[in-house]
C-alpha cells in the first residue's frame, strides 16, 4: 500500500510539469511557418485555393490558435488524444501501434548497454591500468565519440550489404509467413544493428561510470574492512563493491531514459523501424499537431514511469533510502 | 490439381501472347512468367491513397495498380484506352463521348458504369482534385445515356490532347456505390482502396509497407503476371539504397535515392539506371522573382540574374550530368509544345554586370550593389545545393543573398501565402501540356496562399490572354502557335525562370522485365511487369 501511495504522489507532481510541455510545444509549433494543410500541399504537389480552403475547414484549421489549444486540452482532460492528420485515425490507436517497437528497441538497447558496461566497467577496474583496462577504455571512447547514425549506416553497409549476415532495415520480413516461435527469431534478427547502434554510445557511458564508481568504492572503508576479514576477492566484488557503484549507474539510467527516446529517432529512421521516434520526426514535418503532442504526452508518461522504477531500485539497492525515502 | 494448375498456366500464356501484341518489349526468348512478388521502395506515406482526391506521384506510384483512369499514355505518348474505349469531340470542343469498356467489375464485385464516371467527374475531380478543379472548371454535366458512355460538357471549349493528356493523371475512377452520400475526405477507402485495377489491396501497415495481390478477374484477361506488389516505406536514402543493394527491394523511382547513390548504382551490373519511361514527366529548378522588390521589377536585373548563374557547371557538377539548361518553360522532351531554339541568357557575367550597372545599381564600396533573401523549397537534395550555387554565383555580380531555412512546409507559406520572400528557387514539375501545372505560374489572379502558381506580384495583360486562348484552342496547330508566342514572351519579360530541365531517374533490378515501356510508367498499372 505505502507502494501505491507513493506511486500515486509522483504521478500528481508531474501533472503541472506535463501540462507545461504540452501546452509549451502547442506554442512552439505555433511559430513555426506552415501548417499541416501546407505540408499535405507539398506531397500533394499542389492545389487551388478552394481544395486548399476545404482542406483546412477539414482539419478543424480555420479556428484561432488559442480555440484549437482550448479545444485540445479539453480533450485530453477526457483522456482523448485527438485525430491524427496524417494517419486519418485516432492518435490513440496511432501511438499504441507504433509503441511496442520503440519499447523493445529502448528496453534491448538498454539491458544491452547496462549489462555490457558493468562487465566491462567491472573488467576495466579490477585490472586498471593493465592492458585489459586500456583495451575496454579506449574502446569506449571511440564508440562514445562516433556518432550514432554513421554507426548504424556503417553497420549496414558491412553486414547487410557486404556480408549479407542481417537484414538491413526493417521490423519483419515482409510477406514471409513467419508465425510464433520463427516470427520471434525474425524479429530479433532485425532489431540486432538498430540494438547495437543505440546502445554502444549508452554502454561507453556506462562503462566509463562503472569503472570510476568501482574503483572509488573499493578503497573505501567498508571493502578495506571485509578484506580485512578475509573474505574472497570475487565475493568483495559482488556483495560489496558492486551493489553500491550500482546507484550512480541507475540514476543515469533514469536520466538517460529521455535520451534514448531521442536516439531511437534516428535509430528508427536510418532502419525503417516503424516506431515512436520516426513518427515524432514525420508528425512534426507534417506539422501534425495532434500526433506530436499525443507522442510528447506518452514519452513524458514514459519518462516519469521510468524514473519511478529507478526510484524503485534505489530502494532495493540501498536500505538507507528505503528508510529515509518513504 | 498439379494438372488443373498446368492447364490454367497454358491457357494463361497463349491468352498473354495475343494480348501482349502491341507491347512487343520483350526479347522473343524470354517468355514473360506469371508469379513472383515485387518490392517497391517508397519513402514518404501519404495521408490517404486515392489518385481521384490527390494528384500526386506518391499516390500514383500505389495505387495506379488498383484504381485505373480512362485513359494512359501509351509506349508512343500517345493517350490508350484504358477504362474508356474511345472518344470524340464535337467541333466546338464543348461536348466530349467517351465509351466505357464493357465487363469490368470493381473488386468487391459490382459492374463499372457510366454513373461511376459521372460521379468522379462532377463530385471529385471538379471538387477536391488538385489540378482537376482547374481542369474540370467549365465541366457543367455528365450525360449517360446509356451504362457504357459518357458524354462531358463543357461551358467553354476543351481541346480534347488537352483533356486527353491530362486525365492520364487527373482521371482515376473509384467507385461511386463506395463513396456517394460520404463525407468523401473520410471515406475508409480512402485508406484501404477499390479499383478496377490489376491487383487487389490487401494490407497497409503505416510506418512499413502497402501489400496489394493479384487481381484473377482483371479485364485484361492473363494479367497480371505478378502475384504480389509490396511498397516499403524507407524514410533513410541511404538505407533505401542499402535495401536495393541487398535485394530487399527492386525498384525505387522518382529520384527518391540521393543523387550520389544514383551515380554510384550506375556502374553496378545489377540495375538499370535511367529516366526512360519517365518522358510524360520532366521538372525545373526554379528561380522566382518577388516582382514587389523594385530591384526584381526591373527585367534587367532578372536578366542580370539569369546570365550570372551558370546552369551547365551546375549541371555537371552537381546533378551528375542528369539534367540540361532549359530554353523555356516547355521542356524538350514535351514534343508537341516545345518550340526548340535557345535560352536567350547564355552564362555571361560581365554581361550580367553591365546589365545591373545599366539598372543603375552600381557597387558600393564592399563590392555590393543590393541584398536579397532567398526561400528554398526543399522537394529535393539539389534544391539547397542550388540555392548555395544561386547564392554564390550572384556575389560574383555584386548581389548579396541571405539564404532562409525552412522546412518545406514553412516555405511554401513564406513565399505563397506571406510573400516574405525576394528570391525562392524548388520545383516546377511539367505534367505532359502546359495547361494542366504550367501556365498557373504566369497567370495572374492566382487567390493569394495557392503554392507553385504566380504569387510573384508580376501581370501581363498578354501574358494572361495567351495562356487563356490557348486553354480553350480547339485546333492543335493555331494551340501551338499560341504557346510558341507565349514561350516567347515569358522568355523576353522573364517573370520567373526555369534554370534546369530534368526527368525522372528510376533505379530498377535487372530481374524486372517490361519494365518503364511507356512514358508514364511508374505511374501506370504493371499490368504486363514480370520478374
Amino acid at each position: 500500500m505505502p507502494l501505491l501511495g507513493f506511486a500515486l504522489r509522483r504521478l500528481l507532481t508531474s501533472i503541472p510539469s506535463l501540462l507545461i510541455i504540452l501546452v509549451g510545444v502547442f506554442v512552439l509549433l505555433q511559430f513555426a511557418p506552415g501548417d499541416t494543410v501546407d505540408a499535405l500541399l507539398a506531397q500533394m504537389g499542389g492545389g487551388d485555393i478552394a481544395v486548399i480552403e476545404n482542406l483546412r475547414r477539414f482539419y478543424g484549421l480555420d479556428a484561432s490558435a488559442t480555440v484549437r489549444m482550448g479545444r485540445y486540452l479539453l480533450r485530453l482532460v477526457q483522456l482523448d488524444l485527438g485525430f491524427s492528420a496524417i494517419y486519418g485515425k485516432p492518435v490513440a490507436e496511432v501511438i499504441v501501434e507504433r509503441l511496442p517497437v520503440t519499447l523493445l528497441l529502448m528496453a534491448s538497447s538498454l539491458l544491452l548497454a547496462l549489462l555490457g558496461g558493468i562487465v566491462l566497467g567491472t573488467m576495466a577496474a579490477r585490472r586498471v591500468n593493465k592492458w585489459p583496462d586500456a583495451l575496454i577504455s579506449t574502446v569506449g571512447l571511440l564508440f562514445y565519440a562516433t556518432p550514432s547514425f554513421w554507426l548504424g549506416l556503417m553497420g549496414m553497409v558491412v553486414f547487410a550489404v557486404k556480408l549479407g549476415w542481417l537484414p538491413s532495415g526493417g521490423y519483419e520480413e515482409l510477406g514471409a509467413g513467419h508465425v510464433g516461435f520463427w516470427r520471434l527469431v525474425d524479429i530479433a534478427r532485425h532489431m540486432v544493428l538498430p540494438t547495437l547502434t543505440l546502445a554502444l554510445i549508452f554502454l561507453s557511458i556506462y562503462l566509463r561510470i562503472m569503472r570510476a564508481s568501482m574503483l572509488e568504492v573499493s578503497t573505501m572503508d567498508f571493502v578495506q574492512t571485509a578484506r580485512a576479514k578475509g573474505v574472497d576477492e570475487t565475493r568483495i566484488v559482488t556483495r560489496h563493491v558492486l551493489r553500491n557503484a550500482l546507484l550512480p549507474m541507475v540514476t543515469l539510467v533514469g536520466l538517460h531514459a529521455s535520451t534514448m527516446l531521442g536516439g531511437s529517432c534516428v535509430v528508427e529512421s536510418v532502419f525503417t523501424l516503424p516506431g515512436l521516434g520516426r513518427l515524432a520526426y514525420e508528425a512534426v514535418v507534417q506539422r501534425d499537431l495532434n500526433t506530436l503532442l499525443g507522442i510528447v504526452f506518452i514519452s513524458a508518461l514514459l519518462v516519469i514511469i521510468v524514473n519511478f522504477l529507478v526510484d524503485l531500485l534505489y530502494a532495493r539497492l540501498d536500505p538507507r533510502i528505503r528508510e529515509k525515502g518513504r | 490439381m498439379i494438372l488443373s494448375r498446368r492447364a490454367l498456366l497454358a491457357s494463361v500464356s497463349a491468352a498473354a501472347a495475343a494480348a501482349a501484341l502491341p507491347r512487343p518489349i520483350f526479347a522473343a526468348d524470354e517468355q514473360p512468367r506469371r508469379g513472383g512478388v515485387l518490392t517497391v521502395h517508397q519513402a514518404t506515406e501519404q495521408r490517404i491513397l486515392n489518385p481521384a482526391l490527390r494528384a500526386s506521384t506518391g499516390v500514383y506510384i500505389v495505387t495506379s495498380k488498383i484504381i485505373e483512369s480512362l485513359v494512359d499514355l501509351g509506349p508512343d505518348g500517345k493517350p490508350e484506352p484504358v477504362l474508356a474505349t474511345s472518344w470524340s469531340a464535337t467541333p466546338d470542343g464543348k461536348t466530349i463521348t467517351f465509351k466505357l469498356r464493357e465487363g469490368v467489375t470493381w473488386h468487391d464485385g459490382k459492374p463499372f458504369t457510366a454513373a461511376d464516371v459521372q460521379y468522379n467527374a462532377l463530385e471529385l475531380w471538379k471538387k477536391h482534385l488538385n489540378y482537376g478543379t482547374q481542369l474540370q472548371l467549365y465541366l457543367d454535366a455528365v450525360d449517360t445515356p446509356d451504362p457504357h458512355t459518357a458524354i462531358f460538357r463543357y461551358s467553354r471549349p476543351i481541346p480534347l490532347p488537352l483533356l486527353l493528356r491530362a486525365l492520364a493523371d487527373l482521371g482515376y475512377v473509384v467507385p461511386r456505390h463506395v463513396f456517394e452520400g460520404t463525407d468523401v475526405l473520410e471515406n475508409p477507402a480512402n485508406t484501404a482502396p477499390i479499383g478496377t485495377g490489376p491487383f487487389k489491396f490487401v494490407e497497409y501497415q503505416r510506418g512499413q509497407y502497402i501489400v496489394a495481390e493479384r487481381n484473377p478477374n482483371y479485364w485484361r484477361k492473363g494479367y497480371p503476371y505478378l502475384d504480389r506488389i509490396v511498397w516499403r516505406f524507407i524514410t533513410d536514402k541511404s538505407a533505401a539504397a542499402a535495401a536495393l543493394e541487398t535485394g530487399q527491394v527492386q525498384l525505387s523511382a522518382y529520384n527518391q535515392l540521393s543523387l550520389s547513390d544514383i551515380d554510384r548504382l550506375k556502374s553496378d551490373p545489377r540495375f538499370e539506371v535511367s529516366s526512360r519511361g519517365n518522358e510524360a514527366n520532366a521538372f525545373n529548378n526554379t528561380v522566382e522573382f518577388n516582382h514587389r522588390r523594385k530591384e526584381l521589377a526591373d527585367v534587367r536585373v532578372r536578366r542580370a540574374i539569369a546570365h550570372a548563374i551558370n546552369v551547365d557547371f551546375f549541371n555537371e557538377n552537381f546533378l551528375y550530368g542528369h539534367g540540361k539548361r532549359a530554353t523555356g518553360p516547355i521542356p524538350s522532351n514535351s514534343t508537341a509544345f516545345y518550340q526548340g531554339g535557345s535560352f536567350p541568357y547564355p552564362f555571361d557575367p560581365k554581361r550580367a554586370d553591365a546589365l545591373l550597372d545599366e539598372a543603375g545599381y552600381k557597387r558600393g564600396p564592399d563590392g555590393n550593389r543590393f541584398s536579397l533573401r532567398l526561400v528554398p523549397v526543399q522537394n529535393g537534395e539539389d534544391v539547397p545545393q542550388f540555392a548555395t550555387f544561386i547564392q554564390q554565383s550572384l556575389a560574383d555580380v555584386g548581389i548579396k543573398v541571405e539564404i532562409v531555412q525552412l522546412d518545406i512546409a514553412g516555405a511554401l507559406s513564406t513565399i505563397y501565402k506571406d510573400w516574405n520572400f525576394d528570391l525562392a528557387t524548388g520545383w516546377h514539375q511539367y505534367r505532359g501540356d502546359p495547361a494542366v501545372s504550367t501556365t498557373v505560374w504566369f497567370r495572374s489572379g492566382s487567390p493569394k496562399g495557392s503554392p507553385w502558381t504566380n504569387q510573384f506580384g508580376w501581370q501581363s495583360d498578354k501574358v494572361d490572354r495567351l495562356i487563356d486562348d490557348a486553354a480553350s484552342e480547339v485546333d492543335p496547330v493555331k494551340r501551338k502557335g499560341l504557346y510558341d508566342d507565349w514561350v516567347k514572351e515569358v522568355n523576353a519579360e522573364l517573370p520567373l525562370w526555369f534554370a534546369t530541365e530534368r526527368e525522372f531517374i528510376s533505379v530498377t533490378s535487372k530481374k524486372l522485365k517490361n519494365h518503364h515501356n511507356t512514358p508514364r510508367w511508374p505511374s501506370s498499372s504493371w499490368y504486363d511487369l514480370w520478374l
